[in-house]
């Protein structure tokens, strides 16, 4: 569980750590905790799996990678778990997860991310991920992306509760 | 950007860590000072590279609640959806999709209850149909990409 200070110390770290020497001792400062009990809940925090990582994020077009597709198939249920974990095994899916179908209309259950530097890269990948994974045979579609509209920091803050607002 | 540049990039996409003195931990292994290290990341946050240095939260676990989410936007209303959807405050990302369901945000709240009413204002609002797809299981995140 987490308490008072760790919401507070969450809120403070949750727009992004001070680019200086002693960036907890400057978070630690904002909050009036000495740097030794940040570093200390930071830890405990992470351990419990409240901060999932900490590390940058970065802009994945400004890295050259300029298409990225959502990748659905329609999987059986009990075969959900074994494939999910082959293809999180591929290091351009960044995301894998599963998600419920909404019949009649959408009949997908296995959601993953793929990036790549343009179409053709990432369909090239894909083709490699199916074999790979003798996936060829199930339901698939692939939404590419045409437009990001809104790309909000990954946050989402309010005085009681950061929350992390990543899809 | 630099070859110096991307192995800060994905050396820092791995973690970074908590002590005294972490940038000077990670600088170390890199041949870098710890001042020139600041001062690229500083200039990687600056043009926009990197968007944002710090943790990612674990949004359930908080007592937050998350949600993929599409709709069907008819082509003639499409800007005018875009814009109603990226208002609301609790949309976090939203991407057009090639599909009949083209367009594609995620919501994020408070609590559950926050997150319902959410999805209930933009139904009446759009007067569309929300598909609502949160995840029933995470198998992977994984958010680095090679420099």
């Amino acid at each position: 569980m987490i308490d008072f200070r760790d919401q507070q110390l969450l809120e403070a770290v949750q727009a992004g750590l001070p680019v200086c020497s002693r960036p907890y001792e400057a978070i630690g400062r904002q909050i009036a905790m000495p740097e030794s009990e940040v570093i200390s809940r930071l830890a405990r925090l992470r351990q419990q799996g409240l901060i999932k990582r900490l590390g940058v994020i970065v802009k994945h077009k400004r890295l050259g990678y300029r298409a990225n597709a959502m990748v659905v198939w329609n999987i059986p249920d009990r075969q959900v778990k074994a494939l999910a974990f082959q293809i999180s095994r591929f290091d351009f899916v960044t995301l894998c997860y599963q998600r419920p179908r909404r019949l009649p209309d959408w009949p997908y259950n296995l959601f993953c991310m793929i990036h790549g530097k343009d179409r053709s890269a990432v369909l090239q990948q894909l083709e490699t991920l199916s074999d790979a994974c003798g996936l060829a045979n199930f339901e698939r579609d692939i939404l590419f992306s045409r437009r990001c509209f809104k790309q909000r920091g990954a946050l989402y803050s309010t005085p009681t509760a950061p929350v992390l607002a990543y899809g | 950007m630099d070859e110096i540049d991307r192995k800060i990039i994905n050396t820092l996409q791995l973690g970074f860590p908590i002590c005294s003195s972490p940038y000077r931990k990670v600088a170390d292994p890199l041949g870098l000072s710890e001042t020139e290290l600041l001062s690229r990341l500083k200039a990687l946050l600056d043009n926009g590279t990197l968007t944002r240095f710090g943790p990612l939260f674990h949004a359930e676990q908080m007592g937050g609640a998350l949600t993929l989410a599409a709709v069907k936007a008819p082509a003639e209303r499409f800007d005018e959806i875009a814009e109603i959807i990226n208002a609301f405050p609790e949309v976090a990302h939203n991407y057009a999709r090639e599909h009949t369901l083209n367009m594609w945000f995620v919501v994020a709240t408070e609590t559950p209850e926050q997150l319902r009413s959410a999805l209930t204002e933009i139904e009446r609002r759009t007067g569309l149909t929300v598909y609502d797809m949160p995840k029933i299981r995470e198998y992977f995140v994984n958010l680095r990409l090679e420099a």
